[in-house]
């Protein structure tokens, strides 16, 4: 195949599945604008986008602090059993998202092992907690396998000529250790807000999906949709706005990529 | 460190793997064997496999095109590639039924000839949410591995006098067969589970249109024995392929390791 | 300040590094590790430095016992083969890491940085990020930097060893300068022989994870303790069981009982010296240093016969 004809196939390929569909979405939207509107500045939907918003930053504070202690002991830590770690922290990349709910369900729910919580009051199951517990399990990697590849590449020197300069292991580790990853972390907590605020699966399952109080943004898509009878608009306004962000996510990939952050 | 992580990774998973045993192995195989169940995973693991090797032959095209070619608007297209990654699967589902569902402009009679794009309610639904799903998978394992290529191999064997297309099936091939795999793999263990993206365009008719996870969903409700049990399995199935695929990656790999 | 280092062992898994080795350094002097790779050099640096810890024996620095204290508490200055820059800091800021660290005021630390910079010959570029540096300026910062902290006693693990020859040579004379300048004891590690002789007042020569010799420069190539220390340090044929180095063979165009015969392979002109490849009856190869002049009276020519006489030799028992 030539170059021309490669050429042809991949962007052909690519319109057909992503492109095309994207812009779709985008025109159907543009139609009704007043129903979008409507749909997106509804108090259920600003509930909802506030939701996310929550749990989101919840998540990636969580999971910032975690994945960078992580891919330190990862890297430098003389714990044994590190590659085990390695595995683990991957895992919530290979595991469907229901299956993730079911497993909160199971652990958290009135009957579970760690049920206690549920039976006296502190509701997780069908309440916030579980979705920010869900949330934070499937964010789990991102973090860390921004910052692991980058740490294995500056290696320790930098820190041991800070020691000999005086500093202490604190003192090295805020002074030089955290700034010279912070694009990896900065790209990390990009990749982590991207999948929190995207997230489904999991949270459909244990949020019990209560519009206005237990509804996320993604939710309140699919209750949008549910609910429009053959109009779409209202499904379309809110996605459109998730897509917006979803852009903004990718516009700053881009950007970061530069600074050294490893894709 | 390794304790929270056992905490916050294992022990939900033990949970489901001990819920799957609370009817005992009887229980537990009636479950898995049910018809619907039987169905859905059937469903889940053909469609995820049709899907990830579309992504595969694509996304490999698609990583060669962007790494060896250039035209206006390269980068803008490179950038697109990541937006599965970036969407929430519920918008993908969204996105896709704009153009392949009930209101699509794609609808044309020409005499008796009839085109409708409207795939919902159709298994080719879930084929294509996976798609748009999987592709950054493959093409951003592959794409490095391109990147990295010494052109000065290609360049040897072409100067021995090897064809275009003997020069890719025995020089670039090899090289990026690996990186492949690795996209491959992960876009499996993202096919098989995936929910968001199909649990709208497919409709979720049983033994139709219905995915693993689609019925995983519903059976936790009324069976959470059975539900995990489902579970379980779908897990041992993703398991089981990620090793198998790992298994030809150490293979194909192994003259590197010298 | 002087350093002791007393009866340094330590072993990596089943590799020992250093066996009992016990080096005395001076107060103000400048004094060479040198070695092939893995003979130790660096990891007795590292552990006088503190950056890494000895299975056994102990370090003194000007009289106060120091093993088992970390870096930060040793008062050392350590310069990095690859520099360890802070890539995330100016030059500015890497040099004045050490004054932050104590907590200097900072009219002091603009002060010193701009000395230290005016010093190693990097002022104007006080705003510039490593990576906007070459290797030797990179190196020079990381000396300004050590040098900051006024170290009772300086530290370099093969400084130029990364650097290009030309570099290498400028930095070699300068650091020699600097030294002279301001008499810190200064210990540099170097697999460089001729860099070890141009530069150090005192030069140990290790193998192995053992000290061979240590000397002065020209007592360390004159008198070589074993063969070793006089094949490492500058070059040395054995003719028999003795050593002889290639200017110390004659060669005359006559035999007169005491020489060997040879035929000339090559005659490579080296600008002011000459080097002759010799190979003689059963095979072996010599060669010869010599001058120019000498060459020329001689009218030295490739398949020539000629005959040579060691005017000087070494046998070690």
């Amino acid at each position: 195949m030539g170059r021309y004809g490669l050429r042809v196939v991949a962007l052909g390929y690519l319109t057909l599945i992503l492109i095309a569909p994207l812009a779709m979405m985008v025109w159907r939207t543009a139609e009704d604008l007043d129903g979008a509107w409507a749909a997106i500045t509804a108090p259920d939907t600003i509930a909802a986008f506030e939701l996310t918003l929550k749990v989101t930053t919840i998540a990636v504070v969580v999971n910032t602090v975690f994945g960078i202690i992580c891919a330190l002991l990862i890297v430098r830590g003389n714990v044994p059993g590190r590659g085990f770690l390695n595995a683990f922290v991957d895992l919530p990349l290979s595991l469907s998202p229901v299956i993730v709910g079911l497993a909160l369900i199971t652990l958290y729910g009135a009957n579970g092992w760690l049920g206690w919580f549920q039976r006296h009051g502190h509701e997780i199951v069908f309440a916030t907690p579980s979705i920010v517990l869900a949330t934070i399990f499937v964010t789990l990697p991102f973090v860390v396998r921004e910052v692991v590849p980058t740490l294995r590449e500056i290696g320790t020197e930098q820190e041991q000529a800070a020691h000999t300069l005086g500093a202490s292991g604190w003192q090295a580790f805020w002074r030089i250790t955290l700034p010279s990853i912070r694009w990896a972390v900065v790209y990390g907590v990009v990749l982590t807000a991207a999948r929190a605020i995207g997230e489904y699966g999991a949270v459909a399952l244990v949020s019990g999906n209560i519009a206005g109080e237990t509804q996320t943004a993604t939710l309140r898509v699919e209750d949008a949709y549910q609910f429009s009878y053959g109009n779409y608009a209202p499904a379309y306004g809110i996605a459109f706005v998730l897509a917006a962000t979803a852009i903004l996510v990718l516009v700053a990939m881009l950007v970061l990529q530069p600074k050294g952050a490893r894709h | 460190m390794t304790t929270f992580l056992l905490v916050v990774v294992v022990l939900p998973i033990a949970a489901v793997v001990w819920k799957s045993t609370g009817n005992g192995w009887s229980g537990f195989w009636e479950v898995v064997s049910s018809p619907q169940a039987v169905a859905a995973l059937k469903l889940s693991v053909i469609t995820a496999t049709l899907a990830v090797l579309t992504t595969a032959v694509f996304g490999t095209i698609i990583a060669w095109v962007l790494v060896r070619d250039s035209f206006a608007g390269k980068s803008l297209v490179n950038a697109i590639i990541d937006l599965p990654f970036a969407l929430p699967t519920i918008v993908a589902g969204l996105v896709i039924m704009a153009l392949y569902g009930p209101r699509t402009p794609l609808d044309v009679t020409i005499g008796s000839f009839h085109f409708d794009a409207d795939i919902t309610f159709t298994r080719t639904a879930i084929y294509v949410a996976l798609l748009f799903v999987t592709l950054p998978f493959v093409v951003r394992t592959v794409q490095p591995v391109l990147i990295e290529l010494d052109r000065e191999l290609e360049d040897a064997a072409r100067s021995l006098g090897a064809s275009g297309f003997t020069t890719f099936r025995r020089i670039v091939l090899p090289a990026i067969l690996p990186g492949v795999l690795s996209g491959v793999a992960m876009a499996f263990a993202r096919a098989i589970g995936e929910i968001g993206a199909i649990v709208l365009i497919a409709g979720n008719l049983p033994f139709k249109t219905e995915a693993a996870s689609i019925h995983l969903f519903y059976r936790i409700e009324q069976d959470p024995e059975g539900a995990a049990a489902v579970a379980v399995v779908l897990l041992a199935i993703s398991f089981g392929v990620l090793l198998g695929i790992g298994a030809v990656r150490w293979h194909v790999t192994r003259h590197e390791r010298g | 300040m002087s350093i002791a280092a007393l009866r340094i062992t330590k072993r990596f898994d089943d590799f020992v590094a250093l066996d009992d080795v016990s080096v005395d350094v001076a107060k103000g002097s400048l004094t060479a590790l040198l070695g092939p790779s893995g003979s130790g050099k660096s990891t007795l640096l590292r552990i006088v430095a503190g950056l890494e810890s000895a299975d056994a024996g102990s370090v003194v620095i000007d009289g106060v016992d120091v093993t088992g204290r970390p870096p930060q508490d040793r008062g050392v200055g350590f310069v990095f083969q690859h520099y360890a820059a802070f890539k995330h800091m100016t030059v500015h800021d890497n040099v004045a890491f050490g004054l932050k660290i104590r907590k200097r005021p900072k009219a002091e630390i603009a002060d010193r940085v701009h000395r230290l910079l005016k010093l190693v010959q990097l002022e104007g570029l006080a705003k510039r990020y490593p990576s906007q540096l070459s290797g030797g300026q990179r190196q020079r910062m990381g000396l300004a930097r050590a040098l900051a902290i006024d170290p009772a006693v300086l530290l370099l693990d093969e400084p130029f060893g990364a650097l290009d020859a030309r570099v290498r040579a400028e930095l070699r004379e300068w650091l020699r300068r600097l030294h002279d300048e301001t008499h810190t004891t200064t210990v540099i590690v170097t697999h460089d022989q001729e860099e070890a002789m141009d530069v150090a007042d005192q030069v140990a020569v290790m193998s192995n994870g053992r000290i061979e010799q240590v000397g002065s420069p020209r007592s360390v190539y004159e008198e070589p303790a074993n063969e070793f220390v006089m094949t490492f340090v500058g070059q040395a044929h054995r003719l028999g069981d003795t050593f002889v180095r290639p200017h110390d063979l004659e060669v005359t165009l006559e035999p007169n009982g005491a020489t060997r015969e040879v035929m000339i392979e090559r005659v490579v002109h080296l600008g002011f010296d000459v080097r002759v490849e010799l190979v003689d009856g059963v095979g072996e190869r010599l060669s010869v240093q010599t001058t120019r002049d000498q060459a020329e009276l001689l009218e030295l020519a490739p398949r020539q016969i000629v005959y040579v006489r060691p005017t000087r030799h070494t046998t070690f028992s």
